[in-house]
Parts: C-alpha cells; sequence; structure tokens
C-alpha cells in the first residue's frame, strides 16, 4: 500500500486518483500503524511551507516521517517536495525535514513570471529509477513560486526557466518533483508508475 | 520556456454537454466526461468545464461530472459558472477543479478575487471577462451571460481583477465568439499587453490558422475552443502539430507514451 500523507493541507484526490488509475493499492491517511504500515509513502502539498511544516508538526508526523523515510521510498510532490530540504525562506525561515541537503527560496530572475505556471519542458541531468522512460523535452505541469536551490549531485530533471528548476530530484530512497506528476498527462504517469514499481 | 496552452472548453447544461452561438441559442452534444477524456488523451492542455446554468440543480450535476472527470483526466480541470461565493470555490476545488472561473460575481463584488485568492491561491482564480468592442477604441465588460453591459472598459477592468490577485485571465470576445471567424486579436492583444497574469484567449476560432495567428499576433498564453472540437472539425492533436511546425512551443503527447497499470 501506498500512503498519502494527509496532515490538513492540499487536495490529495488528484494524486490518489492518478494511483487508483495506474492500479496502486493506496490510502489517504494520517494514521501512524497506516503510515509505518505502508510500503511507500507519497508527501503532497500545495499553500505555503510554514503553515505545512506546522500542520506536519503539529499532527505528530515529522518525526514518523524522517524515521520511516529510512526503510522505504517517499515522494514528496510541489511543496511536499521542498519540505523535503533543510530550509525555507518563504516568508520566514522554516525548517524542513532535511531528507536532501538543499534550501528553498523564490525564483530568482526578472526576465519570468512569477508564479511559474504551466507546461514547460525537462532537461535530464542523470537518470533515476523515477526518469525512466522519461525523455529530454518532454513536458510537465508546474505550479509554483518558490523553487529548491541544491547540488546538481540530487537533480536528475530540471526546468529552465530564469535559472535552473529543480524538477525531479532524489537521494537514496527519497524523491521529490517540483511539478505535479498527477496533473502532468502521460509523462507524469509514467514517474508516478515508476515510483509505484519501485521495490 | 512555457508551452502555449490549447484548452478544451466544454459547456455544461444540467450535466449536458451543449454548445451556444454568439451566447444565444443552445443545442445538445452528449455526455461531457466522455468529451473530456477524449480531449485529455488527444493531448488538451487543460479542460475547462462551464456551467451556463448555474442553479442548485445543474450545479450538483457539476459535482457528479467533476468526480467521474478527475478519476480519468490528468491535466489541470477548471470549473466555472455561476460561481460567487468562496464556498463555491471551496466546494469545486474539493470536488477536484485545480482552478475555479469567476464572471459575474468579480465584477459585483471586485473583494470576492482578492478573498478567493488570498484562501485559496492565486493560480487556482481565474477570471473570465466577456467583452465587446463599443467604439473603435473602446471595449466593455458584460455580465450575466453577455446580458447586462456593465459599462466597465475593458483595459481597465483587467488590469483591476490582476491587483485582486486574478491568477489569468480568460478573455471571451462576444464580437468572434460562434462566428469561426477567428480570435478578436486586437481585443486579446490590448488586455495582454496591460496585465502581466496569463490570458487566455476565447471566442471564434474556425480553422487550424487562426490558433497560429492567435499565438504569433499577440502574447496570449493560451487558447481556448469549444465546438470546433465537438464536431470533429479539428482534433487538438492536429492544432498542436501545426502549431509546432511554426516554431510555437506547445507539449506534444507521444502516441507511444500510454500508461497502464502496475507491470
Amino acid at each position: 500500500m501506498i500512503a498519502i500523507i494527509d496532515y490538513g493541507a492540499g487536495n490529495l484526490f488528484s494524486v490518489k486518483n492518478a494511483l487508483d488509475y495506474l492500479g496502486y493499492d493506496n490510502k489517504i491517511t494520517n494514521s501512524k500503524q497506516d503510515i509505518m504500515a505502508a510500503e511507500k509513502m507519497i508527501l503532497p502539498g500545495v499553500g505555503s511551507f510554514p503553515a505545512a511544516m506546522k500542520m506536519l508538526r503539529e499532527s505528530g508526523l515529522e518525526e514518523l516521517i524522517k524515521e520511516e523515510a529510512n526503510k522505504k521510498p517517499l515522494l514528496g510532490i510541489c511543496l511536499g517536495m521542498q519540505m523535503l530540504f533543510d530550509i525555507s525562506y518563504e516568508f520566514e525561515e522554516t525548517k524542513g525535514l532535511s531528507l536532501i541537503p538543499g534550501e528553498i527560496r523564490l525564483i530568482e530572475s526578472k526576465e519570468v513570471k512569477i508564479p511559474h505556471m504551466g507546461w514547460n519542458s525537462l532537461i535530464k541531468e542523470k537518470d533515476c529509477a523515477l526518469s525512466k522512460g522519461v525523455n529530454e523535452g518532454d513536458m510537465v505541469y508546474y505550479v509554483h513560486s518558490y523553487q529548491a536551490y541544491t547540488s546538481m549531485d540530487y537533480i536528475s530533471l530540471y526546468t529552465k526557466y530564469g535559472g535552473v528548476i529543480p524538477g525531479l530530484v532524489f537521494h537514496n530512497n527519497i524523491y521529490g518533483t517540483q511539478f505535479h506528476p498527477e496533473k502532468s498527462g502521460e509523462v507524469g504517469l509514467r514517474i508516478l508508475k515508476n515510483f509505484g514499481e519501485l521495490k | 520556456m512555457l508551452a502555449k496552452r490549447i484548452i478544451a472548453c466544454l459547456d455544461i447544461r444540467d450535466g449536458q454537454l451543449v454548445k451556444g452561438v454568439n451566447f444565444e441559442g443552445i443545442r445538445e452534444i452528449g455526455d461531457p466526461v466522455e468529451y473530456a477524456i477524449k480531449y485529455n488523451n488527444e493531448g488538451a492542455d487543460e479542460i475547462t468545464f462551464l456551467d451556463i446554468n448555474a442553479d442548485s440543480k445543474s450545479r450538483n450535476k457539476m459535482y457528479d461530472l467533476l468526480y467521474k472527470a478527475c478519476k480519468n483526466i490528468f491535466v489541470p480541470l477548471t470549473v466555472g459558472g455561476g460561481v460567487s461565493s468562496v464556498d463555491d470555490v471551496k466546494e469545486l476545488l474539493r470536488a477536484g477543479a485545480d482552478k475555479v472561473s469567476i464572471g459575474s460575481a468579480a465584477v459585483k463584488n471586485p473583494k470576492f478575487i482578492s478573498d478567493a485568492a488570498s484562501i485559496f491561491g492565486e493560480q487556482s482564480v481565474v477570471i473570465a471577462i466577456d467583452a465587446k468592442r463599443i467604439s473603435d477604441e473602446r471595449y466593455e465588460v458584460f455580465i450575466n451571460g453577455g446580458r447586462v453591459n456593465t459599462g466597465l472598459e475593458l483595459v481597465d477592468w483587467a488590469k483591476k481583477v490582476e491587483k485582486f490577485g486574478a491568477g489569468e485571465i480568460l478573455l471571451t470576445s462576444m464580437d468572434t465568439d460562434g462566428t469561426k471567424n477567428g480570435f478578436d486579436i486586437p481585443m486579446l492583444q490590448a488586455v495582454c499587453d496591460a496585465v502581466n497574469i496569463p490570458v487566455i484567449a476565447s471566442g471564434g476560432c474556425g480553422n487550424v490558422d487562426d490558433f497560429v495567428d492567435v499565438f504569433e499576433q499577440t502574447s496570449a498564453d493560451a487558447a481556448l475552443a469549444a465546438s470546433i472540437f465537438h464536431y470533429g472539425d479539428l482534433t487538438i492533436e492536429q492544432v498542436k502539430h501545426e502549431l509546432s511546425k511554426k516554431n510555437i512551443p506547445v507539449r506534444i503527447q507521444h502516441k507511444d507514451g500510454a500508461v497502464d497499470g502496475p507491470i
């Protein structure tokens, strides 16, 4: 079972619909038992970083997720991906889950519109288990104003928008997508399927 | 580079797909979910459902429809029609919409835009504007399905909705809508020049060249069409293919890209 972690933020049903469509057993849950029993975890999220981290902390799931992330695959989506990093500067300095080294700051560019919203193309930095079958130039759907600043070591796919926007990041069994795979057509479904097939 | 988006629009009345011409005369076409799935598979970048009745009965059918559509559609979904309160927005987002389109209610109470944007994020608020040319230099904004002239000047109103926190503008020209003579290039460019948020062109496309023209001659970010797709005059694939040949950045869905369940 894939646990879609429900800590009070965001529309979790679109992630659930995509997993249902692909045929993967999944459950929207905030129960510690469910999360511990799950084979994999997805951390979704929309909204602001401080509010989301606060909800995660108050639901008592922060430590559990960090612990379980040592044992099984975790995929963070959009804000859920940003929460995998050390720290964010959205509104105020807020500590993240520190599962991947890096920080979250506003997209730094004067030439592009913020938020970065719409379909944009992917550039492959290096393969990881989730990028299998994804080709350079494939497009995915982004909606965000803040982005991860991290080492290229952790970047599998990125998009050029102003500077480099990390699209798919990974570190051991931890994965994150800045874009919404559940809203990115066939390419997004491919990435979710790759996650579903992870052992 | 961001792709120019092609949006398939489905006008809904009592849960049925319908098509109106020039804001008058309505015809039933079929099951909106089937059509929406077809457009998703053809590579539509977004799907928009507009409830043209939007009374409580029609709204309940819209929730059902949205619930079904979401199970098979994996691109952003926008829903509009009679959205007039923060609760309406909340319910539609909860039912599976990614964005909500607001028209008349924004004119009646512009603060509604900022209320919705501050709770749900600007990206989820699309402001729909129906406008008509009044004189050479002047376009005015209409509401209530094109029946009431507000007297508001189009560009002033567009700037105002941006200031209030709109994420996007869906601009329909009442002069070109239903004519199949092409998008309203001057009206669109007037609004594109005035705002920094994405503008969606709507009303008037009759063939593939109209899509090329709107992206070559204006800075619109997306183009929306309805009947031209419903009646099979043109597929979304054909539009994307033609735009791509003209070096307009679009998302091409690969034929071999179909993804099934677990291996």
